[in-house]
């Protein structure tokens, strides 16, 4: 290759470090959502890189929605211990013993949908003006016209007919009175590019990212963690098995995969090869084709 | 910064736009590269699938794959830039699609400003149709070094040749009164397959390149420029810590040229001259920096620097001026004001301006130039005169498309109303 030119890695790395520097510049408040799952990790990561040798001049942000793998908390909190940053944490479970939010009924319920209200809540108490969300465009339909700066109105609402152009590099975060910004430096990333920017940096990640045993069972073909919280259908029947996560989010939802892959080079290959997208394995987006879009309308992140 | 000895070390990322008329077959287009190139999933493909066969269709529908929002698939239309992803094992793809309807030039300079190559679409049986002259036309406006032209549909016209090289004839004619630098040309069937991945057997008189092939090859290593050494401060880092104490990182990403540790450097707006003392990221020093990396520069030299500041060379500087003559890409319903005051956005510097003269309209389909009527509104392309606030540094757009754009803001609701490209 050219000594000029940068690869594919560096300049996806580079892109995302220039618009974390960006929301920085551009903000006074910003906030970096952090849930535990890779994309934080990387994100996280980046941040650290973007102002090195300055701490992460913003805090960490994690709305918790009770429904954790026990592993990403330890792990979070080890992170945030190294890095020296500043961990704030919201839970679902506050909003609901204050009303604010009702917790969903029968087998499927999830808290996924109520973590919106929690984290509006939040960026009002803290006065965030920009939440960094470590989102993709390649994970789902309505997220491929997403934009870097995100611009939300002062219900927390996304208008996909009314974002703003971005041209070249040059990021608007211009904005009113209690409008806000959700910034999305990995946009331009695939799960691919994830994994190998994970390997090449060499990236600590939860074990739960890499094929373990553990008690699950299957729903609409999806197979489900078996935790306290989860109700069986009759039907259902617990069983151990060798698996490991593709994403990690409330445990109600998030699907395993049958893998026996426990090392990165094992999961690089394995998503080469994969024959169903990360969020396949979501249960919150099988509820309708066009459920992710509906959820964004409202704030989700 | 790269430690190991994986393959996807020497992947290159190459940004295209796609452009085209509607139903010239641009969804079917990305959806074949998608799926021939296994950038599609089962669950995707299953959707898809659903989608076909409510719609009553009897094959799946490529074009479904590229359909995003609701509102869109309910009508049909796509009606804003999408972007989508695939690679091979030479490089990685981003594609920002963009709708061809008259209505929606603000979509394509949207999603031709960041592209390296772009994709054309003409229809056999139609040849070069008006919006083909708009197409072609943003982008020369926009610069992008390559254009590819795909003659699309050719087993409705039996794969005929003549037909073939009467439209490249046509798009030549048209191209010859635009400022293109490279451009390519191929027969396909975005349908059937043929000249997309594989030649396919239809079209033995066509010695080219498949449509893949040359996304795969197409030399873009000296698209940007590494004479004119421009670096615009984007943040200050100052640790403040007592390991750091006295640190001063200028953090940003290269615009042009190449930097060394060692380097005489000159720092706008003020003057002052200094020498590079390192360039550093977050777990290496860099030996030499260039577009388009994320870096940190410190200087031999304690000099009062912030952001939207420039570090150059002495030697070759931009311009540095308040009045600047642009072209500009009117992005709004409300029309623009002449003598009207704006924000806007150069090189991560916010200014204000004034616009003081408009030269002239552009017809995007006839390149016509009308000097009468100069109401901009929506998606009008215009030459204009602004002066600006404070002093910028800039190069025209044709030398640098980072030191040469901008964007126009509208004070009141904050939107971006225009993109400028500096002459
Ligand atoms: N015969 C034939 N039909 C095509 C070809 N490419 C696209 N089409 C059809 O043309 C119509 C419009 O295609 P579509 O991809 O939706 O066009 P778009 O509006 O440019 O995105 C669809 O019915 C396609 O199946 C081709 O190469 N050959």
């Amino acid at each position: 290759m050219n000594s000029y030119r940068l690869t594919h890695l560096q300049e996806l790395e580079s892109e995302a470090i220039y618009i974390i520097r960006e929301t920085a510049a551009q903000f006074e408040r910003p906030v970096l959502l952090f849930s535990g799952g890779k994309d934080s990790i990387v994100m996280t990561h980046l941040a650290r890189k973007a102002f090195f040798p300055a701490k992460i001049p913003f805090p960490l942000m994690h709305i918790d929605t009770g429904h954790n793998f026990q592993e990403t908390l330890f792990f979070r909190d080890k992170m945030v211990e190294e890095l020296g940053a500043n961990l704030v944490v919201r839970f679902v479970q506050d909003s609901i013993d204050k009303g604010r939010a009702k917790e969903e009924k029968g087998f499927n319920a999830s808290r996924n949908g109520l973590q919106t209200i929690t984290l509006l809540d939040a960026i009002e108490e803290f006065k965030f003006d920009a939440c960094l969300g470590g989102a993709r465009r390649d994970e789902e339909k309505a997220r491929a016209k997403e934009r870097f700066f995100s611009h939300r109105d002062e219900f927390g609402q996304w208008d996909p007919k009314n974002q703003r152009p971005e041209l070249w590099q040059i990021l608007n975060g211009k904005k009113n009175q209690g409008e806000h910004f959700r910034v999305f430096p990995l946009s331009n990333w695939t799960e691919m590019d994830v994994w190998q920017y994970i390997s090449i940096e060499e990236l600590d990640l939860p074990t739960i990212y890499y094929s373990h045993e553990r008690d699950c069972f299957v729903r609409d073909g999806v197979i489900l963690a078996y935790t306290d919280f989860m109700n069986l259908k009759p039907e259902e029947k617990i069983e151990k098995l060798v698996v490991r996560f593709r994403t990690i989010g409330d445990v109600t939802c998030t699907g395993a995969v049958l893998s026996t892959a426990n090392s990165l080079e094992d999961i690089i290959n394995e998503v080469a090869t994969a024959r169903t997208t990360e969020r396949g394995t979501r249960a919150d987006d099988k509820r309708s084709e066009a459920a992710m879009e509906d959820r964004k309308r409202q704030g989700y992140f | 910064m790269v430690k190991t000895q994986y393959k996807y070390n020497e992947m290159e990322l190459l940004r295209f736009s796609t452009a085209g008329s509607v139903d010239d077959g641009k969804s079917t287009l990305i959806g074949r590269l998608l799926y021939d190139s296994k950038a599609i999933f089962e669950d995707q493909l299953e959707s898809v699938k659903r989608t076909s066969e409510m719609r009553g269709q009897e094959h799946i529908d490529l074009a479904y794959f590229t359909d995003g929002l609701k509102a869109e698939r309910e009508q049909g239309i796509t009606i804003d830039v999408a972007y989508r992803y695939f690679s091979t094992p030479k490089r990685k793809f981003i594609i920002a699609d963009t709708p061809g309807h008259i209505q929606y030039t603000r979509n394509m300079v949207t999603g031709a400003s960041s592209a390296n190559v772009a994709l054309i679409l003409v229809d056999a049986r139609k040849g070069i149709l008006e919006q083909t002259c708009r197409h072609a036309f943003i982008a020369s406006l926009l610069q992008i070094p390559h254009l590819i032209v795909c003659i699309n549909k050719m087993d409705l016209v039996n794969y005929d040749k003549d037909i073939y090289e009467r439209t490249i004839e046509d798009f030549k004619k048209l191209s010859s009164r635009l400022d293109v630098k490279d451009i390519h040309f191929i027969p396909i069937s975005a349908l059937k397959g043929d000249g997309v991945v594989e030649s396919g057997d239809n079209m033995p008189w066509y010695k080219g390149p498949t449509l893949l092939y040359l996304l795969e090859t197409i030399h873009i290593g000296s698209d940007s420029n590494l004479i004119d050494c421009r670096f615009p401060v984007q943040y200050v880092i100052r640790p403040k810590g007592d390991e750091y104490h006295d640190y001063r990182g200028y953090a940003g990403q290269i615009s042009g040229g190449v930097y060394k540790p060692g380097d005489k450097v000159m720092v706008l707006p003020s003057g002052f001259t200094s020498t590079i003392q390192s360039i550093e990221t977050y777990d290496s020093q860099v030996k030499e920096a260039y577009p388009t990396m994320s870096c940190t520069i410190t200087l031999e030299d304690e000099i009062d620097i912030s952001r939207g500041d420039m570090i150059v060379r002495e030697n070759n500087v931009p311009v540095v001026s308040q009045d600047l003559d642009l072209m500009i890409c009117w992005f709004n319903e409300t029309k623009l004001q002449l003598n009207g005051k704006y924000a806007i956005k150069h090189a991560l510097k916010d200014a204000r301006c004034i616009v003081k003269e408009i030269k002239y309209k552009v017809d995007v389909n006839t390149y016509h130039r009308n000097e009468e009527d100069k109401t901009i509104g929506m998606n009008d392309i215009a030459r204009i005169s602004i002066r600006t606030t404070v002093p910028l540094f800039y190069d025209s757009y044709r030398k640098n498309r980072f030191t040469g754009s901008l964007i126009i803001i509208d004070e009141h609701t904050n939107e971006t109303v225009a993109a400028g490209m500096i002459i």
